[in-house]
């Protein structure tokens, strides 16, 4: 499209334009695409469209281009570039890593050890593994959100052929001891499988320090498109696929290559890398959006003090509930997201709140704040200003209150 | 989550009616959601026989809030016989529709109703 074409097509879109400013504080539920990106993907759509597969210039120009992101992802995360595979995004990458483990080494034994906590992506995927018959032991956390590496030691048996934990939490941001868990897997030679999804692009990661065999990602939490991801595979570690076909991705993950996506995802993740550095600044803005929130009377932060994700903010105020605050929050234009009962698909309250021993009403009252690179000390001081009077308002609302 | 709440559901959501207690209400309702845990305080006054006020307290998401807004203001001025006969899906049609998940919310919001008036009649030995 021509640039004018553009610009009439953006000035005849159907968005309602108020006064109101727009504060997007959801960056754990995604990030839009950088417009760095957008560019690098952007010639792969129609000009350079060749299949990586294909010999001739435009096949071999798309598959240097997919190569190329390779690196970068790999380098993102100490790895080699031989050891990424790339996947339609986090989830495909935790079922990848968990089911493929799995079938691979079923005649090693059926065990596999989780933390309650984890995503619904790998929850799930343990859950339809146990009506497999497959054995898995759920690990409690205590009520910061931390496993305790002397439970996994514990819970290890010879059967156990799978240790899945998380490295930071999406909801409250805890960072996991990944890297004493990684040091007795190694032990005990047993896989051991991080889902990165939230620290990749938030912290340095590196597969070596971590020790772990099996890593996700996912493109479109570090301002990368969505439906791309991709699972590190250390070499040496089998893994059964979960797509047959043609024989792409070494054999693990068959079908054309996703090439814009990947292009896109490679530069996401080198962005990332350069950008590491800027944690510090929204560690700041999550302190000030802490302190600030916590003023109000009958509120808590869930999650940990200091073992948390830097743009992580997750707190709870008593007595009324988080979707009619999301809600509130969005009259005032503001992003974010709860955990309560009330705002999900299957109306349970998010287990991970509960893992960490919330009662079912204190997990309905939960709110998540989390920062990205377009948030400023400004959007803070107006949502530290716009709060007060959204909570005082449903607490007249609510019987509990008084 | 908001996929499919009304105007008219946002519009009580935002503005809710009747909001809070009545101290000398002649009956109560309390009810509690099994699905999702909410809970809804129905308050009402009568006279002659009519609902001369109801108010409400509710915990729970936007849609408890509306439709506890929304029945407030249908019932009031009603005879207790009428008013018994307000519906579950009344109260989800006067907002022009809930999304189906949130069906359970408009319940509890003439469940409560109705254990309010339930409750005048009790007290009163009308029952
Ligand atoms: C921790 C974690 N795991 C897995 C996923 C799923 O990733 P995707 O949305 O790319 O499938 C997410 C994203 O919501 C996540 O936060
Ligand atoms: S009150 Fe919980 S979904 Fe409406």
């Amino acid at each position: 499209m021509a640039f004018d074409a553009i610009v009439k097509y953006i000035l005849n879109l159907d968005i309602p334009r108020t006064m109101t400013r727009q504060i997007y504080m959801d960056h754990s539920s995604t990030t839009p695409v950088d417009a760095a990106v957008a560019e690098a993907m952007l010639p792969y759509f129609s000009d350079r469209f060749g299949n990586p597969s294909s010999l001739y210039t435009i096949g071999r120009e798309a598959r240097r281009a997919m190569e190329d992101a390779r690196a970068n992802v790999a380098d993102l995360i100490g790895a080699k570039k031989e050891e990424i595979i790339f996947t339609g995004g986090g989830t495909e990458s935790d079922n990848l890593a968990i089911k493929g483990s799995a079938y691979r080494n079923r005649k090693k034994g059926d065990h596999i050890i989780t933390s309650s906590i984890e995503h619904h992506a790998v929850l799930h995927t343990c859950k339809y593994l146990e009506s497999q018959g497959f054995n898995i032991t759920y690990l409690p956390v205590n009520k910061e959100g931390l496993v305790n590496p002397v439970d996994v030691e514990t819970a290890i048996t010879s059967k156990t052929i799978l240790i899945t934990i998380m490295h930071a939490n999406h909801e409250i941001g805890t960072i996991q001891p990944i890297e004493e868990i990684g040091k007795l897997a190694k032990e005990k030679d047993i896989p051991f499988h991080t889902d990165a999804i939230q620290s990749a692009g938030n912290l340095p990661l590196n597969v070596d320090t971590l020790g772990v065999s099996l890593l996700s990602m996912s493109a479109h939490k570090m301002y990368g498109p969505k439906g791309v991801g991709a699972l590190y595979v250390r070499k040496g570690t089998g893994l059964e696929p979960l797509i047959h076909g043609g024989g792409h991705e070494r054999d693990i993950r068959s079908g054309t290559e996703n090439v814009p996506g990947i292009v896109g995802f490679g530069k996401a993740a080198r962005l990332a890398k350069e950008r590491l550095p800027e944690a510090a600044e929204i560690t700041k803005l999550r302190e000030s959006l802490i302190k600030g929130v916590l003023e109000i009377k009958d509120s808590f932060l869930n999650g940990h003090p200091v073992k948390r994700l830097p743009n992580n903010v997750n707190v709870r105020f008593s007595f009324i509930e988080g979707e009619s605050m999301i809600l509130n929050l969005d009259m005032k234009g503001v992003a974010a997201s709860t955990g309560s009962a009330c705002s999900s698909k299957s109306l349970e309250p998010s287990h991970i709140l509960l893992a960490t021993g919330l009662r079912h009403e204190e997990a309905h009252g939960s709110l998540r704040f989390t920062l990205g690179r377009g948030n400023t000390q400004e959007d803070v001081d107006y949502v530290v200003s716009e709060l007060p009077e959204i909570v005082n308002k449903l607490r007249m609302i609510s019987p509990l209150a008084r | 989550m908001t996929d499919g709440y009304s105007e008219k559901v946002m519009e009580h959501f935002a503005n809710p009616r009747n909001v809070g207690e009545i101290k000398d209400a002649d009956g109560i309702g309390k009810v509690g959601n099994p699905t999702c845990g909410d809970l809804m305080w129905i308050y009402i006054k009568v006279k002659d026989n009519r609902l001369e006020d109801v108010k409400f307290k509710t915990f729970g998401c936007g849609a408890a809030i509306a439709t506890s807004s929304m029945i407030t203001e249908m019932a009031k001025g009603m005879t207790l016989e009428d008013a018994l006969k307000i519906t579950r899906n009344d109260v989800a049609e006067a907002l022009e529709g809930l999304p189906p998940i949130k069906m359970h919310c408009s319940n509890l919001a003439a469940d409560g109703l109705h254990a309010a008036i339930k409750d005048y009649l009790e007290r009163t030995g009308k029952k």
